[in-house]
């Protein structure tokens, strides 16, 4: 590898990108304009049903009679109290009642705990109380990594991905071949140039849209920002895997959007896959963004640390060197189809 | 290069070429073809559309991995990629978008490792007036002597040019054909394939004729022209007396426009058409050129 032929390739890309003005714009609008909106939609305090969590193996009688509540038994044996109490925090839960100890937990903050707190002390007057603090996460705060991490896979695919096409088809590339670059100078160019492009416009679109909705972030921007990086560096990986060969924008299209539909429906972006049918999950640990969205998701409304999403770290960088390999190696310069 | 039977290789020759064979699916692109490009001389493959000139300039360029057959560089070290020894400029290339005339050269510069060459190729290939201009807002002029600098940001012993003028206004063509005569002035060997016959007759030492993958003709365009013709060509406008009066004689061969006839002595045709009431008011003659060559070895034009 030759740092000044990469360096070559890496500054035009980025005189390419930067100077085309009109795709830019849309680069940035896009994304803000999503997240406006879905915040805009979802702004409202979501279902005004009360949510208990209660610790049991059936409902107990004394609360069969509560109406418009929405009762989530936990078996005694084998719940995790610690993740139960996190949804009480962040208000995803109301209260958290445990009958046979006569404990129950309320976010002290939250309106809604309050009423269910009512509740239960009617029919639990001894029921001793826990108090939890922590802010309110709803949808738009479990939403947002989602839509920011489905922004980053669309952006380093199509980016990616045509450009390739687009140079294949045009002759850039055959014009590169005569010269004495090797495709693993010029997939690592394209590479970084576009890693940093992203990085660049997502910490922007990021940093804008959290100083103007202020939705959730517990966790580090730090790790926030290693998780991006991850992130970035596998779906580009994987947008010139995709466009290695080909030099039909038609096809790469099918192909790219063969590769980003699944991953907008199965990794997490607009729900969760808590409960999916373990296939589901299966195959949605096999897509890049599922490890993107799940670790930013984790830091930004649990305050994970860079250890608790370690497997979504490894997973990343895993798939990172297998597309870049993958890409280098299938690398074609000319018209192949 | 793939090696069958090399021969003997003249260690003088830019390039040597033996039994050079590419096919695609059913069509032979060339039809095991072999030639000598001497050192230092301009030789150019000619030859219509669709007769193997690209293919075999790819192949020579090490983009297109022929068939069969040798292709050597006596001349080149062998030691280091053929890359960094040749310059090509393609019949199409385009280039990224968004980038302006010097930073394409120094962007080539550095492919290449060396940015020496920068300022010396922008007075040889006159760039300087449009050197911060996006490469995509250039004329067909400015754009191809872009392209020639960028051929040569690394000095090449060789240079490929690939139908160079194309497309180019007579003006324009005629200040690439000079630029190019100071290039094979420097010493640089020239590949040139090109379908323009006084382009050829121009800048060309040696030229090879192509026709359905291989070569028919071979020599410098003075030897070929007078191998094959004595005399001039006449000729004449296809009016119905012309064709009545040519009608059944195998000397004339008519052509899209005109009627024409081969002859050693002008003044003799000229008396027997007077003689036959045949005008002559609109009458031309002239040497033949490779054009008539072309249409006299292969029976089609060589711009079809």
């Amino acid at each position: 590898m030759q740092l000044k032929r990469f360096l070559a390739i890496f500054k035009a890309r980025n005189h390419e990108f930067w100077r085309d003005r009109a795709s830019l714009s849309w680069n940035l609008a896009f994304p803000l304009l999503l997240i406006f909106g879905f915040t805009f939609i979802f702004s409202g305090d979501g279902k005004s049903e009360l949510k208990i969590g209660v610790v049991a193996q059936s409902l107990p009688k004394t609360l069969e009679s509560i109406k418009y509540t929405d009762f989530i038994l936990y078996q005694p044996n084998t719940y995790q109290k610690d993740e139960i109490l996190k949804k009480v925090s962040h208000h995803q839960i109301d209260l958290l009642l445990d009958p046979a100890s006569q404990f129950y937990w309320v976010n002290s903050t939250s309106p809604k705990g309050y009423l269910a707190e009512q509740l239960v002390v009617a029919k639990f007057p001894k029921a001793q109380s826990q108090t939890i603090e922590g802010r309110a996460i709803n949808y738009v705060d479990w939403v947002i990594p989602g839509i920011l991490g489905m922004n980053i896979m669309f952006s380093c695919l199509f980016g990616v991905g045509y450009v390739i096409v687009r140079y294949r088809k045009s002759g850039v590339l055959k014009r590169l071949k005569a010269t004495p670059i090797t495709s693993f100078e010029f997939v690592a160019a394209q590479i970084a140039s576009r890693f940093i492009i992203v990085v660049t416009i997502s910490s922007v679109i990021f940093l804008a849209t959290w100083f103007l909705i202020d939705f959730a972030v517990l966790g580090s921007l730090l790790t926030l920002l290693i998780i991006l990086c991850l992130g970035t560096l596998s779906l580009i990986a994987l947008g010139l895997l995709i466009a290695a060969r080909s030099s039909s924008e038609e096809l790469t299209g099918g192909l790219l959007n063969f590769a980003s539909w699944p991953m907008m429906f199965l990794s997490g972006v607009w729900f969760s896959l808590e409960g999916a049918p373990k296939t589901i999950v299966i195959m949605a640990d096999f897509l890049p963004l599922t490890h993107l969205v799940q670790a930013a998701r984790k830091v930004m409304t649990e305050g994970a640390t860079l250890y608790e999403v370690q497997y979504h770290i490894l997973l990343l960088i895993i798939m990172s060197v297998i597309f870049f390999i993958g890409a280098g190696v299938s690398f074609s310069w000319g018209k192949n189809r | 290069m793939k090696a069958s039977n090399a021969g003997a290789v003249d260690p003088n020759s830019a390039i040597f070429v033996s039994n050079l064979k590419k096919s695609y699916a059913l069509l032979n692109a060339v039809n095991a073809i072999s030639f000598e490009v001497k050192k230092g001389s301009c030789f150019g493959l000619l030859g219509p559309n669709g007769a193997g000139k690209t293919t075999t300039l790819e192949m020579l360029e090490g983009l297109i991995i022929p068939d069969s057959g040798f292709i050597e560089f006596p001349c080149l070290p062998k030691n280091k990629s053929i890359q960094q020894h040749i310059g090509i400029q393609f019949q199409e290339t385009a280039l990224q978008d968004f980038i302006r005339v010097e930073e394409s050269l120094e962007m080539f510069a550095d492919l290449y490792g060396s940015r020496n060459k920068i300022e010396e190729l922008i007075q040889q290939c006159h760039l300087q007036d449009f050197l911060h201009q996006d490469t995509k807002k250039l004329s067909g002029g400015q754009r191809q002597r872009l392209l020639l600098a960028l051929a040569l940001i690394h000095d090449p012993e060789i240079l490929f040019l690939d139908e160079p003028t194309t497309g180019l206004d007579p003006q324009s063509r005629r200040n690439f054909w000079n630029l190019i005569k100071s290039i094979k002035e420097t010493g640089t060997t020239i590949v040139l394939t090109t379908h323009y016959m006084d382009e050829a007759e121009f800048l060309c030492d040696d030229i090879a004729i192509m026709d359905q993958g291989k070569i028919i003709a071979r020599g410098s365009p003075e030897a070929l022209l007078s191998e094959h013709f004595k005399g001039a060509v006449i000729r004449l406008p296809k009016t119905p007396e012309v064709l009545q009066h040519f009608n059944n004689n195998q000397r004339a061969k008519e052509t899209e426009l005109f009627i024409e006839l081969f002859t050693d002595s002008i003044e003799t045709e000229i008396k027997q058409l007077i003689q036959h009431n045949v005008s002559i008011d609109k009458i031309k003659i002239d040497n033949p050129n490779l054009d008539d060559l072309f249409l006299k070895l292969t029976g089609h034009e060589l711009r079809s």
